[in-house]
């Protein structure tokens, strides 16, 4: 990794933003005709269309940087599970109602802080990117924020249930904070967010919310990486992949 | 003195006399006669309320089971573009069964009751959704001729006379304009593509064409409620003739995709300066609106599911919103 | 469990671009102000309808009664003399 150039880092980098899009993106997607009301599921499915577009941006941006002529769905379809490197929280399952916002508040936490970053990035086409999708962010922060604290402080169940998705996704989030060959790199000339510097932000950020929703804020232990550093994922992800590249892997090189 | 007027609920007013009754009727029809739209708190006679009720409901439900064909096919759609298409357009209706909901509940029916209506199987909705999406070309046949079929009757039905129900059809006419280009681009791209391709797009207009010319009901001649609804403007088109219009929109889009569409008996006809086509098949018709369409039982299912899912999630919400305002309260 | 009481129903009125009046489009059933707000965004804005929203529990709205019409609206209609076409001015006079 020590000859990893400045150009593959930024391949890498923009794509792997991409893959946390695209990723949680297909999950809440997978809420079609499954919400508690209909209204929630317009919530979800603009919430997916936002991250699926953040997605199709920064595969774009990955495919001309690269100059090989590839483009968006090159990087969605036709790479393999161990390329994409998205944060194993991203790909969890669904779960309930209540592993889903938490999933989502813990991860619209860290994007709010994440994109606010990328958008004084030194990479024109980063920032203009990490602009745009803070605002997608912060929408998304403030419906599952909402929602952590009607679950939390709603009815004992609603509380026992949530907290339970808390603590079980929990060893997901201290993946978020670590850095990659590729984001150290390109941290040097400004262009990458130095995230393991948003871990405080991320902290209390969280700590408020939960303090309203009267939850309990788990304490750090053993957290589990993979998906960012090494595309190696959990066993849910295969599932996923093979759901989504079906129609490119059966019918290769078509147009749709 | 106002405040008994909630928006929310339909007016009581004491039972008329029949008489005032008659009176009463007369006056609503000339205002149908008119072409003055009928808003929620007005006299209406109750079986105008009543078949309002019942056909706003079967729509909104139409627009809500609907979601799930294509729904089962979001997360492996060919591209990224295609993708965040279809999910807009299921989403597109979501929302279309909600504002039609949100309309039919200008009648004095909550949308709980709908939904239970729906759920014990004591409301329909369009049998079309009732057949399976097998393939992907099937996105974009739906979009073409089920959302085409859609569209010819919800053009018709913008001009209906009970406001709120009009009003929401104006909306989704707009809306629903780009639903059936977005399924006519992607079968085009497909009958440009390779042989496959074109198989996967006749296969799928093989099985959906009929069920499409069934959207439009029976034949008027077996339509029982029809001259009532058509006197009362809630229809203002017959099925057989919203059905032709559909037809003949229709073939010439099937010759510039090259494919043939299943009925040997469809040609044009100079005379008439329609197409004729086949006999319906209303046996088929009636068993999949009696509940034994290939899907039938799954659609329900799927909705009661996830209704039945959420219930923790509403209530846990009711809560929370119970308790705040006792807080403010105290 | 017991009967689930629905989400109260919320009137959504929208604001489409700077200097226009809000209009109502629809409702949605929500469980708190916040939810209504939201649900209201993401039903009724999805192609840049708005730039404001106001939502508005449904039975918080005081409507008019239909029956009352005539004695509402009626005595209205007589009186023409507010109409600035009631009034002649000459040509000459100018623009007003």
């Amino acid at each position: 990794m020590a000859d990893l150039s400045k150009k593959d880092a930024l391949v890498q980098y923009a794509a792997q933003i991409g893959d946390n899009g695209l990723i949680i993106g297909h999950r809440m997607s997978e809420w079609c005709f499954r919400a508690p009301t209909i209204e929630m599921e317009m919530a979800l499915m603009n919430s997916a269309l936002d991250l699926i577009g953040q997605a199709r941006e920064l595969y774009s941006y990955a495919a001309t940087a690269q100059g090989e002529g590839k483009t968006e769905d090159d990087f969605a379809y036709l790479r393999d599970e161990q390329d994409f490197r998205n944060a194993l929280l991203t790909e969890v399952p669904n779960g309930d109602w209540g592993d889903t916002i938490v999933r989502l508040f813990l991860m619209s936490v860290y994007n709010k802080l994440f994109f606010s970053a990328l958008a004084d990035s030194k990479d024109a086409e980063l920032a203009a990117i990490g602009a745009k999708s803070l605002k997608e962010v912060t929408y998304h922060l403030r419906f599952s924020s909402e929602w952590m604290i009607r679950l939390g402080d709603g009815t004992s169940e609603s509380h026992n249930r949530v907290q339970k998705s808390v603590d079980n996704l929990w060893v997901y989030t201290g993946e978020l904070f670590t850095m990659t060959d590729a984001e150290n790199l390109l941290l040097k000339d400004g262009i990458s967010v130095d995230v393991a510097a948003l871990k405080a932000d991320w902290n209390q950020n969280i700590a408020q919310v939960f303090e309203q929703a009267t939850l309990t804020v788990p304490a750090d232990g053993w957290a589990q990486l993979g998906g960012k550093a090494d595309g190696v994922h959990t066993e849910h992800f295969g599932y996923i992949i093979a759901d989504m590249q079906y129609m490119q892997r059966r019918y290769p090189g078509c147009e749709w | 003195m106002y405040g008994d007027t909630s928006i929310q609920k339909p007016i009581e007013i004491a039972e008329p006399t029949s008489e005032e009754q008659a009176r009463l009727e007369v006056i609503f029809q000339q205002k149908i006669d008119d072409n003055i739209k009928i808003e929620p708190q007005e006299w209406m006679p109750d079986a105008y309320r009543k078949t309002l009720v019942r056909q706003m409901s079967q729509h909104a439900h139409s627009e809500v089971i609907g979601m799930q064909p294509e729904g089962n096919w979001i997360t492996r759609a060919p591209s990224l573009r295609r993708k965040v298409i279809l999910l807009a357009k299921i989403q597109d209706e979501g929302g279309h069964g909600l504002y039609i909901y949100s309309s039919a509940e200008t009648l004095g029916t909550s949308r709980a009751e709908m939904i239970e209506q729906l759920q014990t199987g004591k409301a329909k909705y369009s049998s079309i959704f009732n057949y399976p999406a097998l393939s992907w070309a099937d996105m974009g046949t739906i979009g073409w001729l089920v959302d085409g079929a859609a569209i010819t009757n919800q053009v018709a039905l913008s001009r209906c006379s009970y406001g709120p129900y009009s009003r929401a059809m104006i909306r989704i006419c707009k809306e629903e304009s780009f639903h059936q280009r977005q399924g006519y681009e992607l079968l085009l791209t497909l009958s440009r593509g390779s042989d496959e391709q074109k198989e996967l797009l006749q296969e799928s207009v093989n099985r959906f064409w009929w069920p499409s010319l069934m959207m439009f009901g029976p034949n008027d001649s077996d339509s029982p409620h029809s001259a009532q609804s058509m006197k009362w403007k809630i229809k203002r088109k017959s099925n057989d003739q919203l059905r032709q219009e559909f037809v003949d929109a229709t073939v010439p889009q099937a010759d510039f995709l090259g494919i043939t569409l299943p009925d040997p008996d469809l040609k044009w006809n100079e005379e008439s300066g329609h197409y004729d086509y086949g006999e319906i098949d209303w046996e088929e018709f009636g068993n999949v609106i009696h509940g034994n369409g290939p899907c039938n039982k799954q659609r329900i299912a799927n909705h009661i599911k996830a209704h039945e899912d959420g219930a923790w999630v509403r209530e846990a919400a009711a809560a929370y919103a119970e308790k705040q305002q006792n807080k403010q309260v105290a | 469990m017991t009967e689930e009481k629905e989400w109260p129903l919320w009137e959504v009125f929208i604001r489409s671009k700077a200097g226009l009046d809000h209009k109502h489009c629809g409702s949605v059933h929500a469980s708190d102000a916040e939810m209504a707000m939201e649900s209201a965004r993401d039903v009724y804005t999805r192609r840049s309808e708005g730039i404001s929203i106001w939502v508005v529990p449904s039975n918080a709205i005081t409507a008019s009664k239909p029956e009352d019409k005539e004695s509402l609206f009626e005595p209205a209609d007589d009186k023409i003399y507010r109409h600035p076409t009631f009034y002649d001015i000459p040509q000459g006079a100018g623009k007003m």
